[in-house]
């Protein structure tokens, strides 16, 4: 277990940067996640980090350990694929074996931190199998085991439940979390579902364009974005344009929205959908009808038309209809003001 | 419209089935043949047959150019199957992730042979030995060694190939998780890649002991009288005689890349592969 550190690190394809100057400290034991649309580099980060891919530039500390110009079968890292990656001519028992035997651990000891390692998964009776033999589950299950059996520094995992379906996809998450708190691993995952970011990573590293544009947790993310990127890319929610008055927004087609600690140089305010309380009508607060209504299981995502003319995204319980009117109020604490500098970024 | 569809359905269906057997046929009709001569009793072979005997097989096993032929073009198929998988295999798994400048040059160059009449390999081979012999004074030609090498330039592209298509469907990740396990490259490649691999390693050499066994054209610049390969035996023979001893000798021949096949097939199902 160690912390890991990128400095200063690029790579470049000819002229073009696919990591551009990542600079960052991933915490000794938590869960980091890269995420960020296809092309942003988060992939080609992760593989600097494992060593199959030679930065351009900057370094690589795993610990106190320089490793920016080890080969990878000099890191001791875990990896994790996308498609398992498992040695289909192996047992199951073999494959996890297969990083121990070349630390030279002999019997009894390899027998015991193999089984621990599939224990741990929970394929403990599935050791003399040949991996085709097992769903696409178990075998990222297998692969995991395989990872953390060598104990390793770090732990790499490249989207490794992109190609399982919804329901598996759900469960090995848990799974994932669950061994990742008891093992205490330095654990850095390369996703680019926001969903499974947010549930798995104590930290999360939005990058686009190769850079990194927010690191911090999710909530901090989420109710914080710092530009609009990273505040359109996790999480939805509406972006009206404006100005800031005090500690109120006023948008473009004269809506007031009260804000507390707005930033005074916003342009944009970002309105995530459970900041919007609906209210009846006469309430007092302002009016808005429901433009659609979608049904989306422990509520309906709705679009309100204001009274100005601009359109927010809410969620209502109950069964709003299009063309009900509602009275609007807008937890003040929760928009967040994007000032120009920020969003010219995105 | 419905029924018409139906018909029309049908009869494309014959027709493929119809034309399957058709090219099954075209391809199994002249090996019966030779088969079925073999067992001929006449010398001179006619329709309908005027028996049937074994004595081809005896005197084809009686005459010794054939035994010698057999045991040299064994000899050198072995060899150049050797060859063509000690330069293929490392090539191979080069030129199947590496992206380098010369890579397709490289593909080319080691495939090349297949694309030269094999005639052209075998006089150029041929004057190339001379001038080499001529130059070092070595006497170079007419062994095994010189067959296998000349043999070699179409084992190696044909192994290449083969092992480069096994190779493009293998995962880089699975050689990749090895890295990361603390495995170096050699091990990597030893303990996951080729036996990834294997059934394409054991279908390169399968046929590039087909290919060397059988041929004709380059093994007849380069062989000296007295030390031939099967192949030139039989053309030799039949160059005096039509009698059904080369039928026999052939058979033979048929029976023996058969029984390979069939004993490769236990271990790797070849279907796969080929």
């Amino acid at each position: 277990m160690a912390q890991v550190e990128l400095a200063g690190l690029t790579k470049h394809y000819g002229a073009a940067a696919a990591v551009d100057d990542v600079t960052l400290v991933i915490e000794q034991g938590a869960f980091t996640v890269l995420l960020g649309p296809s092309g942003c580099g988060k992939t080609t980060t992760l593989r600097m980090v494992g060593g199959f891919i030679e930065p351009t530039a900057g370094r690589i500390r795993i610990g106190a350990r320089d490793v920016t110009r080890e080969p990878p079968w000099r890191r001791n890292i875990g990896l994790v694929f996308q498609n398992y990656a498992l040695f289909p001519h192996l047992t199951v028992f073999e494959n996890v074996a297969f990083g121990l035997r070349r630390r030279r651990v002999r019997d009894p000891d390899l027998t015991r931190r193999v089984t621990a390692a599939l224990d741990l998964v929970r394929l403990g009776e599935f050791a003399t199998r040949l991996p085709r033999a097992m769903s696409g589950g178990q075998q990222q299950r297998v692969a995991i085991a395989r990872a953390v059996a060598i104990e390793p520094d770090v732990l790499l995992l490249d989207e490794p439940l992109s190609n399982l379906d919804a329901k598996l996809r759900h469960d090995v998450r848990a799974e994932l979390a669950a061994l990742q708190k008891r093992l205490g691993l330095t654990t850095v995952m390369v996703t680019h579902d926001q969903d499974e970011a947010m549930s798995l990573g104590q930290n999360l590293v939005v990058m686009s364009e190769g850079r990194v544009r927010q690191v911090g947790p999710p909530a901090t993310i989420y109710r914080r974005p710092i530009d609009r990127f990273v505040a359109g890319f996790v999480g939805r929610g509406t972006f009206l344009a404006g100005t800031a008055q005090g500690d109120v927004f006023v948008t473009a087609r004269g809506a007031r929205i009260a804000c507390v600690a707005l930033n005074p140089a916003a342009t944009v305010l970002l309105v995530r959908p459970e900041a919007v309380r609906l209210r009846p009508p006469d309430a007092g607060f302002p009016q808005a009808v429901v433009q659609s209504a979608v049904f989306a299981g422990a509520a309906h995502e709705v679009a309100l038309r204001l009274d100005s003319g601009e359109v927010l995204q809410a969620l209502a319980s109950g069964d709003p209809s299009t063309g009900q009117c509602y009275g609007i109020e807008i937890e003040p604490t929760a928009p967040v003001g994007l000032a120009p500098e920020q969003e010219r970024m995105a | 419209m419905v029924r018409g569809a139906r018909w029309q359905e049908r009869l494309a269906r014959v027709g493929i089935v119809g034309l399957a057997w058709l090219s099954l046929l075209v391809v199994v009709l002249p090996l019966g043949l030779v088969v079925w001569l073999s067992f001929f009793a006449d010398e001179i072979p006619a329709l309908p047959p005027a028996g049937y005997s074994l004595r081809w097989y005896r005197a084809a096993l009686g005459l010794p150019q054939f035994a010698s032929g057999f045991e040299t073009s064994l000899i050198v198929a072995v060899m150049a199957t050797t060859a063509g998988l000690l330069v293929s295999i490392p090539a191979a798994l080069v030129l199947a992730r590496g992206r380098f400048p010369g890579r397709s040059v490289i593909v080319q160059v080691l495939t090349a042979p297949l694309i030269v009449p094999a005639i052209v390999i075998g006089a150029g081979m041929y004057v190339a030995f001379v001038q080499a012999e001529v130059a070092t004074g070595l006497e170079l030609t007419g062994n095994a060694a010189t067959l296998a090498a000349g043999h070699a330039l179409l084992t190696i592209p044909w192994c290449l190939r083969l092992l480069l298509a096994n190779l493009a469907g293998l995962d880089p990740a699975t050689e990749e998780a090895a890295l990361s396990l603390g495995a170096r490259p050699f091990t990597a490649v030893r303990l996951i890649t080729l036996p990834m691999v294997w059934p394409g390693v054991v279908a390169a050499a399968l046929f590039s002991f087909v290919v060397s066994f059988s041929n004709l054209e380059i093994s007849i610049f380069l062989v000296v009288p007295g030390e031939t390969t099967l192949p030139i035996a039989i053309f030799q023979y039949l160059q005096w005689k039509m009698d059904p001893t080369v039928a026999a000798v052939s058979t033979l021949q048929i029976a023996i890349v058969g029984l390979g096949l069939l004993l490769t097939n236990r271990f790797v199902p070849l279907g796969r592969v080929l």
